[in-house]
């Protein structure tokens, strides 16, 4: 008998309504999550995987050497190395194209790299307008490196002690 | 105002050219308005339900994204209407009109403050009850003749659904009727003059919720926008309409919304009177507010509670809405209607005196 009592009031308080609208009206008031993405920014974790570089040592050197590590670990065979030995009998690389569109960012090849030479960058934010366009060339790749070398030092040097 | 510019008007021509410039003007002055507020309702609807669920809502198109509606009624401008075949061309493009013209009309005898009002007929809560049913036929014909199972689908609830719901509105009138002893809505509001206790809200409480319960399903709002059912129905009725099409529907539906509104304001929470009538220091201090702004409060406090439930509730199963017409709104008002004839017939409180 109480029971169905309360069971009416409780039905005709419409107690339960007001139970939902006042959570909602709580999280009317409650700060928002979202992000404003092109002025605001979430924080970048160093080891992001983002746009790929080639490295040069401090002299102007560059780091690779045309081991082909990357190419043989990379999953998605999205690397291509040509190499030949240069005047001063080193041996380099005469292409090294990476297409981006068939890259998966899964970093194996910087991990495989014995120089760290092939390096993934933190810069996400890249477009490719036309076909053709995705293939990073030798050339792309160490503009891009000596444009971002010192935040891709920075990471490198916070990831060291982990490696 | 508008009688001086009759007069005016017609002394160098037609009366009744006089009369039909004075009508239009005067249609234009509450329609306008009413189109702008339907837009932003829009945005505030976007607001209010991102907030609610932690989001920032619009918030690109100018400053908080205040131009968004424009930009909303330029697209949807510039869009195709899609005609589609086998469909009955003359009823489908009839159908939006057929739902907003009503849902305009309406406003014709909806006071705004003490003396504007377009028509102050005797009979304003018949006039608003009939005129506002007839939106009912726009969404059943957009629902026949898309030539679409969804569109019918969509149609036939809708019909059903608001005819259920119509009965419950018109019964919880019938308890304001008898209060008021009156059908204008000027004389109605007026009737509540003398403090927030005079309110019929205290009264006709039960009515007063089972008047916006109605009310919210009356125009297919969540969570009685079966009509609508975009997870089983796509989009009910007007699932075959684009562009302008499209938004006339819309129109439609948000300015119904404001108008329900404005009907709850005026019926029950005492119009343009304002909540400080009575209380000494504080009627004072609130005596410059012009009489509209309070009504405008009330109605924009309405239509948050609107968008409220649509933040909050999901949406009723269609036998779950039919029972709820049914079996709890007509019993109840009834059942009012009945406590409202005993406290008129022995004269309680300060309404029926």
């Amino acid at each position: 008998m109480s029971n169905s009592i309360r069971h009416w009031i409780k039905t005709f308080g419409l107690i339960e309504l007001f139970k939902g609208l006042a959570v909602t009206g709580k999280y009317l008031f409650k700060p928002k999550i979202t992000v404003r993405y092109p002025e605001e920014k979430t924080p970048i974790s160093f080891r992001f995987r983002g746009h790929h570089a080639l490295r040069r040592y401090e002299n102007g050197e560059e780091r690779c050497i045309a081991c082909k590590l990357c190419e043989a670990v990379c999953p998605a065979n999205a690397i291509t190395i040509e190499s030949e030995e240069r005047e001063d009998g080193t041996r380099r690389t005469t292409r090294y194209d990476i297409d981006m569109f068939k890259c998966i960012y899964c970093g194996f090849c910087e991990e495989a790299c014995p120089v760290d030479a092939i390096v993934e960058s933190r810069v996400f934010e890249y477009v490719f307008w036309e076909r053709g366009e995705n293939i990073m060339t030798k050339e792309k790749l160490l503009a891009f490196g000596d444009k971002h070398e010192q935040i891709i030092a920075a990471d490198k040097a916070a990831d060291a002690k982990y490696r | 105002m508008f009688e001086a510019l009759q007069q005016w008007l017609s002394g160098w021509m037609w009366d009744w050219l006089a009369i039909l410039i004075t009508l239009l003007i005067q249609a234009v002055v509450v329609i306008l308005p009413i189109m702008l507020a339907v837009a932003y309702l829009t945005y505030a609807e976007r607001k209010v339900i991102a907030y609610m669920q932690v989001r920032m809502g619009p918030n690109r198109v100018g400053p908080y994204g205040l131009l968004q509606p424009i930009a909303d009624a330029v697209k949807l401008m510039f869009k195709e209407i899609v005609l589609p075949s086998q469909s009955n061309l003359y009823l489908f493009l009839i159908a939006p009109i057929l739902a907003i013209a009503p849902a305009i009309a309406v406003w014709a005898v909806v006071p705004f403050a003490p003396g504007w009002v377009v028509a102050d007929i005797d009979a304003g809560v018949l006039y608003v009850l009939a005129i506002a049913s007839i939106t009912v036929y726009g969404v059943v014909v957009s629902g026949w003749a898309s030539n679409s199972k969804y569109a019918f689908l969509g149609g036939l609830r809708s019909s059903a659904q608001k005819i259920s719901y119509e009965i419950a509105m018109g019964f919880a009138l019938v308890t304001v009727l008898m209060v008021a002893d009156t059908m204008n809505l000027s004389k109605i509001v007026e009737g509540q003059q003398g403090g927030i206790w005079h309110w019929y809200l205290i009264p006709l409480l039960p009515m007063f919720v089972v008047y916006f319960i109605a009310g919210v399903a009356e125009t297919n709002r969540a969570p009685f926008d079966i009509a609508e059912g975009e997870s089983e129905i796509v989009a009910g009725f007007h699932v075959e309409y684009s562009g302008m099409a499209f938004a006339v529907f819309f129109l439609a539906e948000y300015a119904m919304m404001i108008l329900i509104s404005y009907m709850t304001a005026i019926m029950f929470l005492g119009g343009w009177l304002s909540p400080f009538e009575g209380i000494p220091l504080l009627e004072t201090l609130f005596a410059w507010v012009p009489a509209f702004w309070w009504l405008a409060l009330k109605v924009a406090f309405l239509l948050f509670v609107f968008l409220w439930f649509r933040a909050t509730f999901p949406r009723y199963r269609y036998d779950q809405l039919m029972r709820l017409g049914w079996k709890v709104f007509i019993p109840l008002t009834i059942v009012w209607v009945f406590v409202v004839m005993l406290l008129h017939y022995f004269k309680v409180g300060p309404w029926f005196n």
